[in-house]
């Protein structure tokens, strides 16, 4: 094949400048980034996106991203958004959280705006731990895992709280069109990530109410551990707690099959 | 001239603001506001415009922080402790430089205190609230008609410093009813090319943000806070001055409690006495040029709140020393009486040092005197 016939077929998201990525090695962030910066450009969003960057390790996504960006404060980030869906509904309006932000600091603002059935779609990235922080416990930590703030792992009997399910509890509300979690901690699954964060996308586009895909991630540098071994934690600890598939679909509850 | 029409303050804040362009409205109900948000659901969406109950003051400011970040003229109301709770997002839309109008009808305090008239929340309102250097624009109408005056004002200064302004009233100014003119207004707020949403068309960017980790950027950006400050500080403050010229005593009050001191005036100045006021309209930028000059002339100041004493000290910073600041207030929801107040006037005038009035709430100082 001579170099005219050669065509470009997969590569960097053109969303993506040429800043350094501020994430640790092994982290999945990256990864959730680059799967949305793919389906931003194959929709043709760019030119009318918020990418709204939530406090935590991603908030530095504006320094890369070649998007309008807002920053909220810390678990407000879906109050933000449906200030801004409200006012420009044609604009294509994303909501990036981790899970201090959404699922404990953020509570209310999520469970209301999934309630409210806001027309924006929040990607809900749990790995279990604080990370902007230096790996402080989180609602999703698991039992027996360790953080600085549980550093004999977290024990629900000593009243350090169970890991929330996020999945599980938007899932009875009206408001929610779309619910999926999924994970990246093998490419089959980063492929699944991305067909899910697509059908959220399409519950946005057609003005059909509130998606959510909560992504399971890794963090080696908090957990401890080696890269590989942080993936081998994500499929056989977090998994089993966080059960993958899809829970809502077109507004109905379903069993997720994984 | 507009229509001129019965309404309570409340719901006159909200019409002038819905006549100023208002295009976003964010709130949660918290007596004595209700008035305002109840206003707003049934005509903001009449208009075409956005109303949402929100589900805390906490997520109503962080949406009015998100409209403000699309370019909306966007509002908030509540109530003390609900303005309390806001304190997080005001910090978070000063950070971020965006322009909104939030509504404080203060009430009784501290903690859930009542819902009776206060003025207690002065240093919430001017010397903070939320972390971070800052300051609100800060309005403290007195009349119904004000309350929409200076509810309109709000969106065109938010807009020019790209900084919150606040409307600073009370159970009474939010309750009570009065005529007022709304007149027909015009809005026309600036280009906002620094808005996230909507189409680029090849635009850069935009960013809407208050974090930065790079050494040096927030310092920088506290001074060009300080520098739009000092412009509002130039060009913002505005007080009312009734009969200082040849005062031997001057009134300080604003909003309610400044009415009622008009009333004392009426009938100090009838019986003789050489009583003056000074109404402070703005309460940040507070107008200490104005205060000092009468300072010069007139040697005893009366300073009267619903409160244990703030704005007090900001009057004592304003003469520093040239006049003899006195204080009268009523906490937690008591309204100062005119006779208590023509009590102490007639007691500093005499200078009777000796056996000082016992009214509660009275603070005498002879030292400066």
């Amino acid at each position: 094949m001579s170099d005219t016939d050669m065509q470009k077929i997969a590569g960097r998201s053109s969303l993506w400048n040429d800043r350094p990525s501020p994430y640790c090695p092994g982290c999945g962030h990256g990864v959730v980034h680059r799967v949305i910066c793919e389906l931003i450009e194959e929709y043709k969003l760019a030119d009318n996106c918020v990418f709204m960057a939530p406090v935590g390790c991603s908030i530095l996504a504006y320094t890369f991203l070649d998007l309008d960006v807002c920053q909220s404060a810390h678990g407000r980030t879906p109050a933000v958004a449906t200030g801004i869906k409200r006012s420009r509904p044609d604009t294509f309006v994303l909501a990036y959280q981790g899970d201090g932000d959404l699922a404990s600091i953020g509570t209310a603002e999520i469970v209301h705006a999934a309630n409210r059935g806001e027309n924006i779609t929040t990607v809900f990235v749990n790995n279990a731990i604080y990370g902007m922080t230096g790996g402080q416990m989180a609602p999703t930590t698991l039992p027996g895992q360790k953080a600085t703030t549980c550093p004999g792992g977290r024990d629900a009997a000593s009243g350090m709280g169970h890991p929330i399910r996020i999945c599980e509890l938007l899932q009875s509300l009206d408001g929610v069109t779309y619910l999926a979690r999924s994970s990246v901690h093998t490419p089959a699954n980063v492929i699944k990530t991305k067909q899910a964060i697509k059908k959220a996308f399409d519950v946005q586009l057609n003005r059909k109410g509130f998606s959510l895909v909560e992504v399971l991630s890794s963090c080696p540098v908090n957990w401890g551990m080696q890269p590989v071994e942080s993936l081998d934690f994500v499929a056989n600890n977090m998994a089993p707690q966080y059960p993958l598939g899809e829970y809502k679909v077109d507004g109905v509850c379903v069993a997720p099959k994984a | 001239m507009g229509e001129r029409v019965l309404m309570k303050g409340n719901e006159a804040i909200a019409e002038a603001a819905i006549r100023a362009g208002v295009q976003s409205y964010f709130g949660y109900p918290i007596t004595p506001q209700n008035e305002l948000i109840a206003y707003m659901a049934l005509h903001m969406p009449r208009k075409g415009r956005t109303f949402i109950q929100a589900e805390s003051e906490v997520a109503a400011i962080n949406m009015v922080y998100g409209a403000a970040a699309a370019g909306m003229r966007s509002m908030t109301s509540s109530s003390s402790p609900g303005i309390s709770l806001k304190q997080e997002g005001i910090s978070y839309l000063v950070g971020a430089q965006l322009p909104a109008v939030i509504v404080n009808i203060m009430r009784g305090g501290p903690g859930l205190g009542n819902i009776a008239p206060s003025q207690a929340d002065y240093f919430q309102s001017c010397k903070g609230g939320g972390h971070g250097d800052y300051h609100l624009v800060v309005y403290a109408p007195s009349t119904v008609q004000e309350a929409a005056d200076l509810t309109a004002k709000s969106f065109d200064v938010a807009d020019r410093y790209r900084n919150p302004v606040l409307i600073l009233g009370d159970a009474i100014i939010g309750q009570m009813m009065e005529p007022v003119t709304l007149s027909e207004i015009q809005p026309d707020p600036p280009p906002k090319p620094w808005a996230v949403g909507g189409a680029r068309n090849g635009r850069k960017p935009n960013l809407i943000n208050s974090l930065s980790l790079e050494e040096g950027v927030i310092e920088e950006w506290n001074w060009l806070f300080k520098a739009k400050y000092e412009a509002i500080k130039q060009n913002e403050p505005m007080l009312e001055m009734l009969r200082c010229e040849d005062a031997d005593l001057i009134l300080i009050a604003y909003g309610t409690t400044s009415r009622i001191c008009k009333e004392v005036l009426r009938q100090a100045r009838a019986k003789g006495l050489k009583i003056g006021l000074i109404r402070p309209i703005t309460l940040w930028p507070f107008p200490y040029q104005a205060i000092a000059r009468a300072a010069r002339k007139t040697r005893e100041f009366l300073v009267v709140e619903m409160s244990l004493g703030q704005m007090v000290e900001d009057v004592q910073l304003a003469v520093l020393g040239d006049a003899a600041v006195h204080f009268h207030g009523r906490p937690g929801g008591g309204i100062p009486r005119e006779q208590d107040i023509m009590e102490i006037i007639a007691h500093v005038l005499a200078n009777k040092r000796a056996g000082a009035i016992t009214t509660r709430g009275t603070v005498i100082d002879w030292k400066a005197s």
